[in-house]
């Protein structure tokens, strides 16, 4: 039978090391199933976060191989088995313990989000054309793959000053709601700290329902606070004519 | 066995990434370094830029005027310069060849401080829609050139250099109009498309926009050949063929 070696990262967020593992290889196998062996075959205290193992749940985000991954989604058929793979947590965030993190400062940016807010007395009905951008975003399963990737988080560090690329995405999916009344690029611009993307895209690259963070939610919302504040001929008329 | 490891890869170029990842940088590195010192050279010439009905792209408009001493090229090539700049697709390309900002995903920068493109002089990028009106313009100009190139002393003919510079501005107004500030100025700034043509017109132009980055390299290329063509021509090191 076939086999893979694994090292695998065992620790937390204040020391670790990587341990070797051999696991035999099943047709169809994903770096879940061998995590799941490890587990009931060499060290049962191995801590890996995993719920639905259909790539919905986002909740077994990981490194494989330097990369980050949906473990669930990541098939051993697409890796070289005569090398090891390596299997760490995500980066961006604090280790728990092995494979876990915790990733609460993404629900604390994301309490911070005006929600969906539509005017009284709205009339509900949209057309297709109107909700399909939208659509897109709700997609998102937050695994957090694109937090974990973006260099403004993982090597910058610039939690307090940057929501992140999941967060564009939410706050794009509420700006462009047809029935949505808030203005949120005030706080897009200063809070959330858009300008601090240099839109290179790893986000998307990394994200397991390819949804186009960058291209749809991003740069769509860059292009809607540069209307709002840096937008030269705008900024005259203001100043002759007053705000609005 | 195992091996205590740091967790975080600090210093330039740490990952534990085991794929080419350097091999992208590379490669946009030696595209746009080979066209910028190309286009450079090209535009410090000052001659050779014409031959028969064919005009260079790097001096179209041709501006000739006494008092300018320097290559009428330079007198053009700042507008499809700033609009390539501030692409967001080509700001993805060169932050990471060039400013290594990140090199690649999940791969370390080494760097600790980082303002994106929220200080002088990064936050003049957005003024990218501004490069764009004034690369529509140039486009004019150059379909202009393009059906002049069919005319060889008043007669109708077609010469290789009548195809090249067609391709070229085919391909050009392709990249311009793929652009994603025109997508957002086309209807991307709407919540709600009252207007179905709108609409139909903002999907063609998101539909381009998905290939923008492959519009950017062939224009690129094409741009760059086409003053190859013009210019060996114009030396008599090669010879237009003439189809009709």
């Amino acid at each position: 039978m076939k086999e893979a070696k694994f090292k695998v990262y065992r620790g937390d967020d204040k020391s670790g090391e990587e341990i070797a593992y051999t696991v035999p290889v099943e047709e169809g196998m994903v770096v879940l199933d061998a995590m799941h062996h490890i587990q009931r075959n060499a060290c049962s205290d191995l801590a890996v976060r995993w719920n639905c193992k259909a790539a919905k749940c986002g909740s077994c985000s990981a490194e494989v191989n330097g990369k980050p991954k949906l473990m669930c989604k990541s098939r051993l058929d697409d890796y070289d088995l005569s090398q090891e793979i390596t299997v760490r947590p995500m980066k961006s965030f604090p280790v728990i313990k092995d494979l876990v993190c915790d990733v609460s400062w993404n629900y604390e940016v994301n309490k911070k989000i005006v929600p969906f807010t539509p005017k009284e007395g709205t009339d509900w009905t949209m057309s297709q054309r109107d909700v399909e951008r939208s659509q897109e975003f709700r997609k998102c399963i937050e695994c957090f793959a694109c937090q974990n990737v973006c260099h403004v988080l993982r090597d910058h560090d610039l939690k307090p000053k940057f929501a992140g690329p999941r967060f564009f995405v939410r706050v794009a999916g509420l700006e462009m709601h047809p029935l949505d009344v808030a203005n949120r690029l005030e706080y897009i611009k200063d809070d959330m700290g858009i300008g601090f993307c240099n839109i290179t895209k790893c986000c998307t690259e990394v994200c397991p329902e390819d949804i186009h963070i960058t291209d749809n939610a991003i740069i769509p919302l860059k292009e809607r606070v540069v209307d709002e504040y840096y937008e030269p001929v705008k900024m005259v008329l203001k100043g002759i004519f007053g705000k609005k | 066995m195992s091996t205590t490891i740091e967790k975080i890869p600090a210093k330039f170029g740490e990952t534990k990434r085991k794929d080419l990842w350097w091999l992208e940088p590379l490669l946009y590195f030696i595209g746009l370094g080979g066209f910028v010192v190309y286009a450079t050279w090209a535009a410090f010439q000052g001659n050779h830029y014409e031959y028969g009905p064919y005009l260079s792209p790097f001096y179209s408009p041709e501006l000739v005027f006494d008092w300018w001493k320097f290559s009428p090229a330079f007198l053009i090539l700042w507008i499809p310069a700033g609009f390539r700049t501030t692409c967001y697709y080509y700001r993805k390309a060169y932050y990471r060849s060039f400013f290594m900002d990140p090199p690649a995903c999940a791969v370390s920068e080494g760097c600790k401080k980082y303002t994106g493109e929220t200080g002088f002089p990064l936050i003049f990028q957005n003024i990218h829609r501004y490069f764009f009106y004034l690369a529509a313009i140039f486009i004019v100009f150059l379909w202009i050139d393009a059906y002049k190139a069919f005319f060889f002393d008043g007669v109708f003919g077609i010469g290789i250099g009548s195809i090249v510079l067609t391709a070229n501005v085919f391909l050009l107004s392709c990249y311009t109009f793929s652009c994603h500030s025109f997508r957002h100025l086309i209807g991307g700034f709407k919540d709600s498309f009252k207007c179905g043509i709108q609409h139909k017109v903002y999907e063609k132009v998101s539909c381009a926009n998905e290939h923008h980055m492959l519009w950017a390299w062939l224009s690129l290329f094409s741009v760059g050949f086409a003053d190859i063509y013009v210019r060996l021509c114009s030396m008599g090191i090669w010879t237009d063929l003439r189809l009709m």
